[in-house]
Formats: structure tokens, sequence, C-alpha cells
């Protein structure tokens, strides 16, 4: 493998210094971040608006929680009047403008999930980690299309925009599905319902534009040397997400064009009041929606298999059945949207759908079982990414093994629209994804940065994390079997205990995310600075400098080894006798 | 693969010759090993885009078959409504202007200058000859005799309860098509006035007119389906 130089000046007489660099001055940084082409450049934007998106839909979660830490009651007090106790958040924020407090309840569900599924878990991985290192691993200088990344992150800031426009001028309570009818009629006289889907619309824009870069940049960027089959596993799963991406986020463009028209010209297609089908909505819906479930979950699963192998020093196991079961689940995704409709549809069409959901199983299973025969004799470093890493492995297999008797058509009779359902794809999203994202930042950290972190409290801020979540998140799972229906503000006093522990275990999510902003914060500001090859990673963003320079490489890389070949190489800019390799003899 | 084509060495003014938006003073960009890379990847990132735009209609065509299935009277009604003529002539519009667009793209590779520009000023005004009649006989009178989409609907002959609902699928996917009549026009007229600026268009660099052509097609692929769908089926 080529060697990296430090001290070389480019061929091309450009500009060799970190990405980072640039002129003096406060306004003159911004002005060239604003208009920059770098796709590094470009993620970390990306990294910080999606990070500030987490932030706002958190807070959501936690007047959610906080909400429904008491049942909401009529106390008759002794002189024979009776109070309403219960409203947590309308008692914080008031009742001036005659809206109830289950309307309240009603708009923080709905923030939280149309800001955490459309501006934060969608764009999340691809587009912050995916547009930073998806060019650098295939030994590129850029993405296939430099300017429409940058306008897909304005696009992505600019739908953001019309979203929290929709929040200030009072929020939408739809729920983030905005189903019809009650979203053509809810709040008739505001525009917050339609400002809200159009942000849900443009945001589809930078999803498709991310996409479509990301498939071109793989198929015609990739580095001298590099076959398909010699591409890190984080691509694999990039290459599949931008698939889906691509096609399926048309649907959902059109679906809320016409919602949209809907509400401001009553052209009634939804509309069951003048012949309508909201079943044809749910059905438009969901064939985005479903597939964008894989989008939320393939790159985590392809931050996982980096992970993995670095922080074991193994070959992965089974690269190619796991480089195909990205596609595979990819596939499977367009076929099993019907799950959400089991009960608008008939007998026949709920079995079909029923058994393609099981379908998606079985290529999930395939990387889970690989990533454990990975760890299998491998030399494991219990670090922050590895903690994280084994903690999706847990909390993922939950996830996806709750899926399925939701998937099962019997069982999901009696757990469908229960808090069943929520906590297992909050097992899958947040469990998966985001501790997936957590795990990655950390692993990337010092790549994107130049700065370490320290170890010891990003491993406290994991614990803490993982601690919190379940204890949110597995209570949540009872309070489902035990028949706690989904989206409402009150419930019968004998859930109070499960819903007290859940409200806590989100305080102590929160906590844990303090941690590791404040771990961030510090390795910034006054952390040690990152060698090149921290991990003794074999992938190519290694080979260059931490942070990289502006072009990626000083000399376009030349693969000779696949991404997990930790038995026959040393890893770049590491001591062999750091990183003895196996006797051979 | 880009071709090599120069049939026309069309002679160009100093000013343009030496202009770093001429054709021939066109480089890769900075991250493409070779220019061929360049223009392979940007043909397959149209092709991409193209596909999101054929599902986006296809969002509607389902939907046009989900009503046609539940009201098929309202539809039939719909279609004949609708005058077949104003739409074959407009079939025919956008099959020339097709066919104007591919030559546009074959000049360019040729270095044809003339003919490039004369091949895009047809399919512009074919372009505009669509809308024209889109609206000059087609959305004004409709909307004047009340066969508006959903609640705007008050035509007082309407046989149907559901007829509205055919207007409002019939005025979503031409107006939206239509829209894109309009983007398309609009990356043809970029194109018209670079080449006629600094004949930004050659053997070796004609990415922009064939991308904007594979666009007009698309747009013209659309209304190949739109036009028996809402015109000719009873």
């Amino acid at each position: 493998m080529s060697t990296i130089d430090a001290t070389h000046t480019g061929p091309h007489g450009h500009h060799e210094g970190s990405y980072l660099d640039g002129p003096a001055g406060f306004w003159s940084r911004i002005a060239q971040w604003a208009v920059t082409v770098d796709h590094k450049k470009i993620g970390v934007m990306y990294l910080f608006a999606v990070l500030f998106m987490f932030f706002l839909g958190g807070v959501a979660a936690l007047a959610v929680r906080l909400e429904l830490l008491d049942p909401v009651r009529d106390v008759v007090q002794p002189d024979g009047t009776s109070v309403t106790t219960g409203y947590i958040l309308q008692s914080i924020f008031g009742a001036t403008d005659g809206v109830s407090g289950n309307e309240i309840y009603n708009r923080a569900f709905t923030l939280h999930g149309a800001i955490m599924v459309f501006m934060f878990i969608v764009p999340s991985i691809p587009a912050s980690l995916g547009n930073f290192f998806l060019p650098i691993m295939l030994g590129a200088k850029d993405v296939a299309f430099p300017r429409l990344n940058l306008l897909s992150w304005y696009i992505y800031v600019f739908g953001s925009i019309f979203g929290v426009l929709s929040i200030l001028m009072g929020g939408v309570d739809t729920g983030w599905t905005f189903y019809t009818p009650y979203s053509l009629t809810t709040d008739a006289d505001h525009w917050r319902v339609v400002l809200m889907v159009l942000a849900a619309f443009i945001l589809g824009f930078s999803s498709i534009l991310t996409g479509m870069n990301f498939i071109v940049t793989v198929h015609k960027l990739r580095a001298p040397g590099m076959g398909w089959f010699d591409m890190p596993l984080f691509i694999w799963a990039i290459y599949a997400t931008s698939i889906i991406q691509v096609l399926a986020t048309p649907v959902i463009g059109i679906t809320l064009l016409l919602l949209i028209f809907e509400r401001i010209f009553r052209i009634g297609i939804f509309d069951p009041a003048m012949g309508g089908d909201p079943v044809l909505y749910q059905h438009f819906f969901w064939f985005y929606s479903h597939p964008v479930v894989y989008v939320m979950i393939l790159p985590a699963m392809g931050i996982i298999s980096e992970l993995l192998a670095v922080h074991c020093r193994k070959h992965i196991f089974g690269y190619r059945a796991i480089a195909f079961s990205s596609l595979g689940i990819a596939a499977v995704s367009f076929l099993v949207w019907g799950h959400h409709m089991f009960t608008a549809m008939g007998e026949l069409a709920a079995m079909l759908f029923s058994a393609l959901t099981f379908l998606v199983a079985i290529p999930t299973a395939i990387k889970v079982f690989n990533w454990i025969a990975t760890l299998y004799k491998g030399s494991i470093a219990l670090n922050t990414p590895m903690l994280y890493t084994l903690a999706f492995l847990f909390l993922f297999s939950i996830g996806g093994l709750t899926g399925l008797p939701l998937g099962a058509l019997a069982t999901d009779l009696h757990l469908h629209d229960s808090y069943f359902v929520v906590a297992h794809f909050h097992y899958v999203m947040m469990g998966g994804t985001v501790i997936a994202f957590v795990g990655g930042i950390h692993h990337w950290w010092p790549k994107m940065f130049g700065r370490m972190y320290n170890e010891k409290v990003g491993m406290l801020g994991c614990v803490i994390v993982f601690i919190g979540f379940n204890v949110t998140f597995f209570t949540q799972f009872i309070l489902g079997t035990q028949g706690m229906p989904r989206r409402y503000a009150n419930y019968v006093d004998e859930f109070q205990l499960l819903h007290q522990i859940s409200t806590v275990g989100s305080w102590l999510l929160l906590v844990g995310f303090l941690v590791h902003l404040f771990n961030f914060i510090h390795s910034l500001l006054a952390g040690p600075k990152a060698p090149p090859n921290p991990w003794g990673g074999l992938t190519l963003e290694w080979e260059t400098e931490s942070p990289p320079i502006e072009h990626n490489f000083h000399h376009e890389p030349i693969v000779k080894h696949g991404p997990y070949d930790f038995d026959t190489v040393v890893p770049p800019h590491c001591d062999p006798k750091d990183f003895p390799l196996p006797d051979k003899a | 693969m880009q071709t090599t084509l120069d049939a026309y060495d069309t002679p160009a003014p100093d000013h343009i010759r030496s202009h770093p938006k001429h054709w021939r003073n066109r480089k890769a960009g900075h991250h493409w090993r070779t220019h061929d890379e360049e223009f392979d990847g940007s043909k397959l990132g149209m092709w991409l885009f193209l596909t999101t735009e054929v599902l986006l209609f296809a969002g509607i065509f389902c939907g046009y078959a989900v009503f046609r299935l539940l009201y098929p009277e309202a539809w039939a009604n719909g279609s004949h409504y609708l005058d077949w003529r104003f739409g074959a002539a407009n079939t025919v519009v956008l099959l020339i202007s097709s066919w104007t667009v591919a030559n546009a793209v074959r000049c360019a590779q040729l270095n044809n200058q003339k003919w490039l520009k004369i091949n895009l000023i047809i399919t512009l005004i074919c372009a505009a000859l669509f809308v024209f009649i889109k609206l000059k006989f087609e959305y004004i009178p409709k909307l004047a005799d009340g066969k508006a989409p959903g609640t705007f609907f008050n035509y007082p002959m309407a046989q149907d309860p559901h007829e509205p609902l055919w207007w409002s699928l019939y005025y979503v996917g031409t107006g939206i098509h239509a829209l894109h009549v309009l983007i398309g026009a609009t990356l043809l007229g970029w194109v018209l006035y670079r080449s006629w600026r600094y004949q930004a268009y050659g053997p070796t660099e004609y990415t922009m007119v064939e991308n904007s052509a594979l666009y007009w097609h698309l747009v013209d692929l659309v209304w190949i389906f739109l036009f028996p769908l809402l015109y000719l089926i009873h």
C-alpha cells in the first residue's frame, strides 16, 4: 500500500494542509464553510445539523416522558369542587390559548416523531459520517457531484427551517405519519400542518441527492485496485441505503405533495367525505416509510461491521454474506409495507405481507451471526467504540426479535398500536441506529477533528446511555403487553409505576448524552493530538493524516490488500511491535 | 465515452475560442481521473434521477388506477369531457420536440454549432406550444365550465358524484407534468444560452446537452402514458 510522507508538497501545488485550516478571521472562515464543496466539511456541517435536530427531538421526547409521569385524574376536593391533575406539560406552558393538556401532549409526541424521523435519523449516518468517509474509504478525492452535495445540505437546512417554523407557530398534532383524514381537518385555519408536510417534502430532495451522489461515487470513483469486494462493509451498507433512498423517496414526495394539495385545494383524493381513499394514503406513505426504516438501520449495520473488525483486530467473518445481506435487506424492504396496515386489507394480502415480513429476519440474522462469529477469538479492545458495538448487538437483537411477534398476524392483533410497538422500534432505531451512530462518532472522532477524546469518560457515558436506554424502553415492552396503547396522555393507575421508571430512564439517557457532549467539547478544546491511525485500522481513511488533508491523500492510493486483512498486514503508521502478525509457521 | 468526432470545425471568434467555457477548454473536475469518467458519472447520476421521476409519476398513475377501479362511471365520464384532438396535437408536438432534442445532442457530438442551436430553438418552441395548447384549449375553458378539482368543482351537468376526483387527478397529473415541461424548457434554454454565448458544447463536452435531452425525453415519455389514460380510454 502506498505510504504517506507528511512532508511531501503536492504535485499540483494545491493546498496540502488539514481540511480544517482556513483563512484567518471568523467571518472569512464562515464564508469558506458556507460555499465549500469539500465532502469532509459538508459531512461535518451535516453532523452538527443532525445533532442539533437530535437535541430538539430529544427535548420533545423528554417532554413526552414528563407528561406520562402522572396520569390525568379528576380529584374531588374536600369542598366538593373537582380539580383535574396530571397535565404536567400544560401546567408548565400554561393554558391561555385554549389548548387542552391532551392536545399539548399530541403535539409533543408529533414533534418528537417528525423531527427524529425526517430531520435526524434519515440523514444522520449517511449524510454525516457517510459524506465524510465514503469518498476517503474509496480512495477518492471527493464525492461524484460535490456541488450537488452542498446543495443537498442547504435543502436540508431549508426544509428543517420549515419544520421549526411550524413548531414555533404552535406545532402539529397529527403524529409523524400525517394520517388522513385527520391531517386534512386538524388546525384547518392554520398553515402549520402544511408547513410541516412541506418540510418533509423538501427534506426528501436532500435525501435523494445524497443517495444519487453516493451511488455514482461508489460506481465510478473507487481507487485503482479496489474491486467491489475490496470495499469496506460500511460502503456496502451506504450503497444499499442509497438505493433505497433513490427508489423510495419520490413516492413519499408525490404523497406529501398530494397531501399539501388536499389541505390547500381540497382535491379529495385522500378524503373519504369526497369519495377519496385514506387507506391509499397509508399504502403510499408506508411504501416509502417502511423502506426508510432500513435507510435508518443499514448504515448503522455498516458502522458496526467496521468497528467490530477494527477493535477485535480480526478479519470480519463472512464478508460477502454481510455485503449481500445489505442488498437483500434493501430488496425485501420494498415488499413489506403492508404490515403497517394488517387490519386495513384482506386476509390473503395480510398473510402475504406477514410472510414477506419474516423474510427480513433472514439477512438481518445473517449479519448478527457473522458479527458474533467475528468476536470469537478476536483480540477485543474494550474501548468506547467497542462498548457501543456490544451494546448495539445486544439491543438490536432485542429490537429485531421483538419485531417477529409484530409481523405475525395473530400476535400483532393484540400488540399493534401498543407500547410494545413503541419499545420495539425504539430498540431498533435508538438501540440500533443511535447507538451505532454514537459509537461511530467515537471511532472516527480522532480522524475527523484530529483530537483524541477521553476514553474513560466515553465509556462512562456509554454505560449510562446503555442503562438509561434499557430502563426507558424495556419497561415499555411490559406496558405494551399489558395493554397500554401508544399516543395517549392518560392511563390507568396500574401502569403508573412502569411509566415512572421509564421516565426516570429518559433522564438517565439525558445524563449519558451530556457526558458525551462534555467529552467531545473537552476533546476539541484540550484533547491530545490524534495520531493518523489510533486504532490500527486498515481501511483507507487511516492512511491519511488526522485530520485529513484537503484532497484526502497526497497521492492516489493503490489498494493492495483487503479492508480487514489484519492477519497479514501491519496497519499504516503503526509499529509492527504493537501489531504483531500471527506466526505463519 | 464521449466522442472524438469533429465533423464541423466551426470557426469561432477568438474571444470565444479562448474562453474557459468553450468546449475545447473544458477540463475534468479535480476529483475525476479523466473527462470521460466524469461524463459517465454524470450520465449515471442523471439516469438515477430519472428513476426518481418515474417513481414520482408512478404515484399518480397508481392513484389513477385505484380510482378507476373504485369509480369506473366517473372515470368514463371524465375522459368524455376531454377532446382527444388537443391531446393528440400535444403528443405530436412533444414527439417532434423529442426528435429535435435528440438531433441537438448529435449536433453537439459533431460540433455542428449552427444546427445545435436551431434544434434547441425548435424544441423550445414546441415546449411553448405545448403549454399554450394546454392552457388555451384545456385548462382555461374547463375551469370556466366549473370542471375544477375537488371542492372547486361546480359543473352543473355532472352525472356522477365522483367526477370531482377525476378532475383532481387530471389537474394534478397534467399539472405536475406541465411543471416538468417548464423545468425541462428552462434547462434547454440554459443550454441554448451557453452554446450561443461560449459555444460551450462540442464533441468532448456535451454532458449538459445529453442530460437535459434525457430529461426532456422523460417529459415526453410521461405524456405518452398520460395521453391514452386520460383521453383515449373510456
